[in-house]
């Protein structure tokens, strides 16, 4: 059924899409937190720059970021002053891209459930002795948990589905850069059908799966 | 000792500049129309609203002032809000205990057992905030707020969500919250029985600024007050029982003034009351009349009086010093001839008792 290539890809795969979502969920909470409850002129510019990866196409996103990434961009020649290497087609750019692109998918759940939680029962925790960090983590956090379980399938399903941004940036490495949504196209390319609907099936699935755990679960959540 | 505050807080169509002094004992009621800045005082004392700015303390202890600022978590108060305020995602133990927790054991000075107590609480332990009635969500917010042992307990309108019902559930345990606990509070509310039945202070709040405060005797009978001239208006008459009467089952309520008779009232003997007397009740005579089926008949001086309308005037007496209103016709102000200073009886037909 899966060839070793289509294994590596399926590995890369999660991996990318579960060190995506992490890392958007460290920086995407704050980024969310304060966006909920900043009140500075200039939140609908930052707002503007979060979701622009929900209109771009993918491949604007990923043209940007290879030219910045490469051994030429700011990036990529940052980092060889640092004595390391560029980051287009490797996984650490996959990554970088990968981030770039889900983080409306992360930012917006989380942010709309700091909004839903409000500034009531933070102001009540405020009046039984807790600092701003302890009542963010002992108050904000657990209320808007629901949101914070959309924002990490949502992320992590994004990652696993996009193509474009991963193209451009990470080249369609086999082992290295070539992820599940690429080796579909590979397949359909050259015409193998059978493997393309082994992979497109799975993705199927995981994709309906996730957002089923996700949907149950928030109810749950709204229940108690 | 007392509590001494300014603040000035401004919004797009409202300025709040409220100067005041309270005794840092007893309960203060803060009292005024909707939207006359009751709540916005309370929030700048309590640190929560931005942008306010004015000096605030208690007992010579400083919590702002143009140098200070102590963060609304560095603040020993406890706020009850209007709304229920439960966190929806602890049971009412955790709850209970979020403040006491984060409250330093060296200023513990109300304990877990005493507060739960005191609100009877500990039925509805294991509960979350969702399966509770008003009425219970209150008293678990009232008893919170005590755990944190504050120097000041701020309640804004803490019963006005609530039915007739739940208050007269939650009032009884106020008042056992006064008579037990050594906590000043700070008591907003636009409900004159809350404020007959509680407070010993009155801040009157008009359009953002102290229109008037003093002891809640004085300022419900002021004439130059709204309070005196509402419907309802009534005397507050602070009294005690001193004894009953077996035969005709009746209760001896002593005060400054003389000694009210009403029909016995299931309290004992010493126990102090507060009695509301209401202006309507209030009749005056030139002479003690004799032969009459009012009882309560005390000598009176005619302290102040004001037109209410073309038929009507109120007057103010004062009973040894005690305030008290009546409401007549201008006709019989007229005839009595009724000015500052003169002598004469006060009828009082009936007398409310608020234990």
């Amino acid at each position: 059924m899966l060839n070793a290539a289509d294994l590596s890809a399926l590995s890369i795969t999660l991996k990318l899409a579960l060190l995506t979502t992490l890392i958007l969920i460290l920086i995407g909470t704050p980024l969310a937190w304060w966006l909920a409850r900043t009140r500075v002129r200039f939140k609908p510019v930052i707002e503007a720059v979060v979701a622009l990866p929900l209109i771009l196409p993918p491949t604007v996103l990923g043209f940007y970021l290879l030219i910045a990434l490469g051994p030429r961009g700011p990036i990529g020649r940052l980092m060889e002053a640092l004595g390391g290497r560029p980051l287009a087609f490797t996984f650490a750019g996959l990554v970088i891209g990968s981030v770039s692109y889900s983080l409306p998918f992360v930012v917006q759940p989380l942010q709309g459930a700091f909004t839903a939680v409000g500034r009531r029962p933070l102001e009540v925790a405020a009046t039984l002795g807790a600092s701003p960090m302890d009542r963010f983590l002992t108050i904000a956090v657990p209320l808007a948990r629901p949101g914070f379980l959309t924002a990490a399938v949502l992320g992590f399903a994004h990652t696993v589905g996009e193509f474009g941004v991963v193209l451009m940036i990470g080249g369609n490495i086999p082992g290295k850069t070539q992820v599940l949504s690429i080796a579909i196209y590979d397949h359909v390319e050259t015409l193998e059908y059978a493997h393309a609907h082994t992979l497109a099936g799975g993705l199927l699935l995981l994709s309906f799966l996730l957002l089923l755990a996700v949907y149950t679960l928030n109810r749950r959540f709204r229940m108690v | 000792m007392a509590i001494e505050a300014h603040y000035v807080v401004r919004y797009d169509d409202f300025v709040l500049d409220a100067a005041f002094t309270a005794p840092s004992r007893g309960i203060t009621a803060i009292f005024g129309p909707s939207g006359c800045g009751k709540t916005s005082l309370l929030r700048a004392i309590a640190g929560l609203e931005r942008g306010s700015r004015g000096e605030f303390s208690i007992d010579g202890v400083v919590w702002q002032d143009a140098t200070t600022f102590l963060a609304p978590h560095k603040r020993p108060l406890g706020y009850v809000f209007q709304e229920p305020s439960l966190f929806p995602h602890l049971s009412v133990r955790a709850n209970l205990l979020y403040g006491y927790k984060r409250t330093p054991t060296a200023s513990q000075r109300v304990s877990f057992d005493q507060a739960v107590e005191l609100l009877r609480v500990a039925p509805l332990f294991g509960r979350y905030p969702s399966g509770l009635s008003g009425g219970e969500r209150q008293r678990v917010a009232i008893a919170r707020a005590l755990l944190t042992s504050p120097r000041l307990l701020l309640m804004d309108e803490a019963l006005a969500a609530l039915d007739a019902q739940s208050k007269a559930e939650i009032l009884p345990f106020l008042e056992r919250l006064h008579g037990e606990l050594e906590v000043p509070m700070l008591y907003v509310s636009h409900a004159t029985d809350e404020v007959a039945r509680l407070a010993d202070h009155l801040l009157l709040l008009d359009g953002g600024k102290v229109r008037a405060s003093g002891p809640v005797a004085e300022m419900v009978t002021r004439l130059d007050l709204p309070l005196a001239h509402s419907r309802d208006a009534e005397a507050i008459v602070s009294a005690k029982i001193t004894g009953h009467d077996e035969t005709y089952d009746l209760s001896h309520l002593e005060f400054a003034g003389g000694r009210f008779l009403v029909p016995r009232v299931g309290l004992a003997l010493g126990q102090p009351v507060r009695l509301r007397v209401q202006a309507r009740d209030v009749s005056l005579t030139r002479e003690r009349q004799s032969g009459t089926s009012i009882l309560n008949s005390f000598p009176a001086i005619v302290d102040d009086v004001a037109e209410e309308s073309p038929s009507q005037v109120l007057v103010r007496l004062t009973l040894s010093g005690v305030p008290i209103l009546s409401r007549i016709t201008r006709l019989s102000a007229a005839t009595l001839e009724l000015e500052p200073g003169r002598e004469l009886f006060v009828q009082v037909k009936s007398v409310a008792v608020l234990a």
